[in-house]
């Protein structure tokens, strides 16, 4: 047991526990950090994008210091057939501003980055320390953890949970459900390294400059599912992920659908020559507002991916993780200044600050977005095969007059889909986006 | 008791690149880690103060990040970490490592107490000399128990300790006065993981940082580069061998019939070895 008493124990050292360590260290708090990982960082995995908004709020420069790979400049969305796409790219020079808005990032460095700032704040970080379970008061009040270290326990006023996705001392405590397989999707990544300036010739890049992808269709082969190729400073991210019940149900693997994303004719020339060094795999809570659990109680608070933080139409995660863990940061020091118990009634703080911002905001917009694309699959399999087909026949100079043309493209589309469920699917996408 | 473990940083051998152009070693991003084999030598030590009494200090030298090894110690359960770090022990060989760790282990034997037992491990896997252990008991005049596999007696009454000495051709049962230098060979104990008070102490615990002039050394010519009469001419990684698959073609399928076969292909390419064999056989 540790014999001296802590303000506040944060269990996981990502985004969303970093940001809770580091506000509350901050601002003199007792912390203390536990991590089940080797380092910060060692079992964190994402595609990865920093949203730079979330973090100014929490370390202002960051841009100083911080291992950033590019910024982004570009944004292409792809809907992909088996053999072509169909893209919108949105490429700025505004961009290329002084504070960029959006980076690529390698979270093993990212991280252990972050945590070197939480620990100059202050908090003291344990690693290779996993918690095992929470300890109540006899009322039933959370008051401290117990961990994997010859079962060693420490204590607290608040217990801050940022364990991530599969966060197994929530499920244990029975502060939340476990993860169903149609609120969870199944990520795999892999890092394929090129020169630099290989990757800036085929991306059409400069300095640090980057380029994202986000592509949906054919390659996730009908299930609720994207596919994305990031550009790091010598390396390529590139992955795929789909909801885990829908790959329960076609028997496809995670590792044969990025073999095919990568084999590609759209994507396969902007890796040819590169040498995939790192394989990682990792499972994104996509339930929505619906999935979401408690997110508070006597002595704890549940932020990032364990709260189901993770807009998934936005493919934005990591800046939701660090927003609810500063907001669950400044409640605690808030309460604590003014020596207010750190109950359930009075952690409610934590969800009402949480309302006002773009978190619960967009949590709620997009409630109804899981359920509609798990059971609108021609979404991602139908619509991008016609797109394409109907691309084909509006660039193809064959002899047949555009009004043809037009009737083809207009009939294939009735043929693969019903008037009425055409209009259907464009009336509920658009109530389920509102 | 009062016992020192040297222990070395090295970049972990398992992630380390050879680049395929320059054919230098890439150490750029490579994780490092404890010299494996001194974790052996570290917990033999806390095994030792666990059961005697004492403490142990760590003792290391290397660039500042160094630091992170030795923290990796105290979670482990040692006592007190010692860091000899100092640009003027840049490109040491294992005569100037051995000089300034020896200066360091006199250092702490007088500002932490005297040391009957310095341990470290048999070699480094990024040198793999296996020669600063000795060569700090050479300076240092302590009797040295190297390639030990087990510590059998210590009698401190009487300064006496015994041990397995695993050589070649059969193990050696060993006994020498302390103070003593052992190096500890690999799979003789399995690190322990530390409780939470260990790892929260060294979360907390301030490292004693020694400059060389800290550890009183006074001859810097001794030291670094300047000391180091090795020199490193060149660094490659060697060609994969082409290894060879001989396919012997047999009808006779009996067990007698398919050993003779092999065993004529074999003294085809050695052929001393059939003598060899029978004389061994004949019991000559």
């Amino acid at each position: 047991m540790i014999e001296e008493r802590f303000d506040a124990i944060v269990v996981g050292a990502g985004p969303s526990g970093n940001a809770a360590a580091y506000t509350m260290a901050k601002e003199g708090l007792k912390v203390l950090q536990l991590e089940r990982g080797e380092y910060p960082g060692s079992k964190n995995v994402q595609g990865a994008i920093l949203y730079a908004d979330a973090l100014e709020k929490i370390i202002p420069d960051f841009r100083e210091d911080a291992p950033l790979e590019r910024h982004v400049i570009e944004q292409r969305l792809w809907t992909m057939d088996n053999g072509s796409h169909v893209g919108m790219h949105y490429r700025s020079d505004d961009f290329n501003e002084e504070r960029p808005n959006r980076y690529t990032i390698i979270r093993a460095q990212f991280d252990r980055w972050f945590s070197g700032k939480v620990r100059e704040a202050g908090a003291v970080l344990l690693c290779e320390t996993t918690v095992t379970e929470l300890l109540r008061d006899t009322a039933g009040r959370v008051i401290g953890v117990r961990t994997d270290r010859g079962g060693g326990t420490a204590f607290a006023d608040i217990v801050i949970l940022g364990e991530g996705v599969n966060g197994l001392v929530g499920q244990r405590a029975g502060l939340r459900p476990e993860l169903k397989p149609d609120t969870v999707a199944l990520a795999v990544k892999e890092m394929h390294f090129l020169p630099r300036e290989t990757i800036e010739a085929r991306f059409n890049l400069k300095g640090n400059e980057g380029v994202v992808i986000e592509a949906m269709g054919t390659i996730t082969d009908g299930m609720t599912g994207t596919g994305f190729l990031y550009t790091n400073q010598e390396s390529i991210s590139i992955g795929i992920g789909c909801i885990v019940s829908d790959f329960t149900e076609s028997n496809r693997t995670p590792y044969g659908l990025l073999e095919a994303f990568k084999r590609h004719p759209s994507v396969q020339p902007l890796l040819e020559g590169s040498e995939c060094k790192e394989y990682v795999a990792h499972l994104i809570p996509e339930g929505g507002y619906n999935a979401m659990p408690q997110l508070y109680g006597d002595g704890w608070i549940v932020v990032g991916d364990a709260g189901q933080f993770v807009n998934a139409v936005h493919r934005e995660g990591s800046n939701l993780a660090m927003t609810t863990g500063r907001i669950a940061a400044e409640t605690v020091v808030w309460l604590k200044r003014r020596r207010e118990e750190l109950s359930k009634g009075n952690l409610a703080e934590y969800q009402r600050r949480l309302e006002e911002t773009f978190v619960m905001k967009d949590m709620k917009k997009y409630r109804k977005i899981p359920d509609f694309l798990h059971h609108n699959k021609h979404f991602f399999n139908l619509y991008p095969k016609l797109l394409s087909g109907a691309a084909q026949t509006w660039f193809r100079v064959d002899g047949v007059d555009k009004r043809t043309k037009e009737k083809q493209i207009f009939q294939s589309f009735r043929a693969g889909r019903k008037l009425t469920g055409l209009i259907g699917d464009a009336f509920k996408l658009a109530r389920s986006w509102r | 008791m009062h016992i020192v473990v040297c222990l070395k940083q090295v970049p972990d051998s398992a992630q380390i690149r050879v680049h395929p152009v320059t054919n230098t070693i890439m150490r750029q991003g490579v994780p490092t880690i404890i010299n494996p084999y001194d974790l052996f030598a570290l917990e033999e030590a806390l095994r030792l103060r666990d059961r005697l009494g004492g403490e142990v200090t760590v003792l290391t030298m290397g660039p500042p990040m160094a630091e992170d090894a030795l923290r990796k110690a105290l979670t482990f359960g040692a006592d007190r970490a010692v860091l000899l770090t100092d640009r003027s022990f840049a490109g040491s060989d294992t005569l100037a490592t051995s000089y300034a760790l020896s200066m360091a282990l006199a250092k702490i034997g007088e500002v932490f107490g005297p040391t009957p037992i310095v341990f470290t491990g048999k070699q480094t896997i990024d040198g793999d000399t296996a020669q600063v252990g000795p060569g700090i008991a050479k300076r240092l005049g302590l009797n040295q128990l190297t390639y030990v596999a087990r510590i059998c007696d210590l009698d401190p009454a009487a300064g006496t300790i015994s041990v397995e000495r695993r050589a070649e051709g059969g193990v050696q049962v060993l006994e020498t006065r302390m103070p003593v230098l052992i190096t500890m060979l690999e799979g003789t104990n399995e690190m322990r993981r530390g409780s939470l008070d260990d790892a929260y102490r060294a979360a907390r615990s301030q490292i004693v940082k020694w400059s060389a002039a800290d550890a009183g050394i006074t001859e810097l010519a001794k030291c670094g580069l300047k000391g180091s009469p090795t020199i490193v001419k060149k660094v490659f990684a060697p060609q994969a061998r082409a290894e060879k698959v001989q396919q012997i073609p047999t009808s006779d399928l009996s067990t007698d019939a398919l050993a003779a076969s092999v065993m004529a292909a074999i003294f085809q390419k050695q052929p001393a070895l059939e003598g060899d064999l029978l004389r061994f056989a004949a019991g000559q």
